[in-house]
């Protein structure tokens, strides 16, 4: 178990763990021992994928390119995913699309154009992938955000769009309300880090016995990285399912309600 | 003519809430009422006056020019709305006032006050701490000082008390006595009878022919036994959140 290496012997005892959840479901009649089956069973096979797959990516001896499609393909992927959890939001996919490559790009710009990590596999893949991670979850957020803005808050804007305004300025404090909640997640992430859980990345560098000190600077580097991702993926989305929600006449379409 | 409805349908996905209406509301100082049960079509009727609506066929026209060909802010700007309920803005009544015109002088704030009954005063008053006669008169004031020259009123008194409501009333009146158009939407024939000059009387998103309107008229039981169903038929009326407001006052 030197520097947290997990073994196989260790990783099967963790099923262990799984039983008991098991056990737990069977004992207090759950009915949920399939789906745990089927959730460890998937949980492993992807992630083993993964494991080879990335292998083979970070692999120092071949190109970098491989590292660059695998973002590429996160991007994508990701959208899709946003599309089947924020079905409601009209147009969902491209606009998940356009904010995701928006704050990708914008933000691998920034960490690999100056400096912050080397431009190398093992640096793009993993980077690459909290940032898209993270900027997937909040445009989640802020698309169902607008849109539950606009049905909750229908009478004030029409009330505004009566008095002759173009929907850009009727839209505006609804939509501000919504970016503000959508990125108001992010920022207590972003305060509470360090304080009530220690984030993902810097656990990793920890257990694989990389000084605390140093794996606390990557850990900064990469939640400030997130922030300015969210940033601007929330901004896009937000903007952009807004402007989904009006007619070329400023009229605000009829938002179909979801159930909760 | 003021507005022109020629056969104009309008459809929210399966549900038809106006059905063929053709009908005209005259121009000059008068208030016609648009009176219906809930779910009958007369707020979408009013919505397509300043576009918040737009037919799914037929034509609308403002003094004869088809809406299409009309600036939509424009439009609204000449045609002017109040709510259901009132629907005041954050800040005081001078924000809300602010909203609406931006370059509305201190002088025009005074006067649209004084045109809805309002003390001067409440210029310095936080919106949504009047009351809701209070707010509803604000949101008139509001839609007054855009300069609007014809009032479309959608069903404003239904959450108001008795007091508030003859007062909101009288100013419609007083505004139709003016010269101003003003549009009514109620599902109250004591209502109608009280301020209207005409009537449009509308039955399941028809215009009601004589007979239809004087059953319906002749009725209140009718109207009543309307509302009993009104959660069923609030999806076709497009200010549907608001239909239980109406239910105290009907």
């Amino acid at each position: 178990m030197e520097q947290g290496d997990v073994g196989w012997w260790g990783l099967a005892i963790s099923l262990l763990l799984v039983a008991v959840a098991i056990g737990i479901s069977m004992w207090r009649r759950l009915g949920l021992e399939q789906s745990m089956l089927v959730a460890t069973g998937r949980a492993l096979v992807q992630l083993l994928a993964v494991g080879y797959v990335l292998a083979i990516i970070i692999d120092p001896d071949q190109p970098i390119a491989y590292a660059w499609a695998w973002l590429a393909f996160m991007v994508p992927f990701a959208a899709w995913t946003v599309s089947r959890r924020a079905p409601e939001v009209p147009g969902v996919f491209g606009l998940a699309l356009a904010s995701l490559t928006a704050s990708t790009g914008i933000t691998a710009a920034v960490i690999f154009g100056l400096g912050i990590f080397p431009v190398e596999a093992r640096a793009i893949v993993p980077v690459g992938g909290m940032m898209v991670g993270n900027a997937m979850t909040s445009t989640v957020l802020a698309g169902r955000r607008v849109v539950e803005e606009f049905s909750e808050k229908r009478h004030d804007v029409e009330a505004r769009l009566a008095l002759g305004q173009p929907w850009t300025e009727a839209s505006r404090p609804g939509l501000r309300s919504a970016l503000r909640s959508a990125m108001t997640q992010q920022i207590e992430t972003t305060k509470a880090v360090g304080l009530v859980f220690l984030p993902g990345a810097m656990t990793g560098l920890i257990l694989a016995g990389v000084d605390p000190v140093d794996a606390v600077r990557v850990q900064a580097a990469i939640m400030f990285l997130i922030l300015g991702a969210v940033a601007i993926n929330v901004v896009v989305i937000g903007t952009g399912v807004t402007r989904r929600l009006f007619t070329d006449d400023h009229r605000l379409i009829r938002i179909a309600r979801t159930s909760g | 003519m003021l507005f022109e409805f020629d056969d104009v349908v309008v459809r929210f996905g399966e549900d038809v809430a106006l059905d063929h209406v053709t009908a005209q509301v005259p121009d000059g100082g008068s208030v016609t009422c648009l009176l219906g049960a809930s779910g009958s079509g007369k707020s979408t009727l009013l919505r397509l006056c300043n576009r918040l609506e737009v037919p799914t066929s037929g034509t609308v026209r403002f003094r004869g020019q088809p809406l299409d060909d009309i600036d939509p802010l424009l439009l609204r700007r000449t045609v002017g709305m109040v709510f259901q309920r009132p629907t005041p803005f954050p800040g005081t009544v001078r924000d809300n006032l602010l909203v609406a015109d931006p370059d509305a002088t201190e002088d025009a704030m005074h006067t649209v006050l004084e045109q809805v009954h309002l003390p001067v005063s409440f210029l310095d008053r936080e919106a949504d701490s009047l009351s809701g006669g209070e707010q509803q008169r604000g949101s008139l004031a509001r839609t007054l000082v855009t300069g609007p020259e014809v009032l479309l009123m959608d069903e404003p008194t239904s959450a108001l008390d008795p007091t508030s409501t003859k007062a909101l009333e009288e100013l419609g009146r007083e505004l139709a006595d003016s010269g101003m158009p003003v549009l009514w939407v109620t599902h109250d024939l004591d209502q109608a009878d009280r301020i209207g000059d005409r009537r449009i009387v509308l039955v399941g998103g028809r215009v009601a022919d004589e007979h239809q309107a004087q059953h319906y008229l002749d009725s209140e039981d009718g109207f009543h036994h309307h509302h009993g169903d009104e959660t069923h038929e609030g999806h076709d009326d497009p200010t549907e959140h608001d239909e239980g407001a109406d239910r105290g006052a009907g």
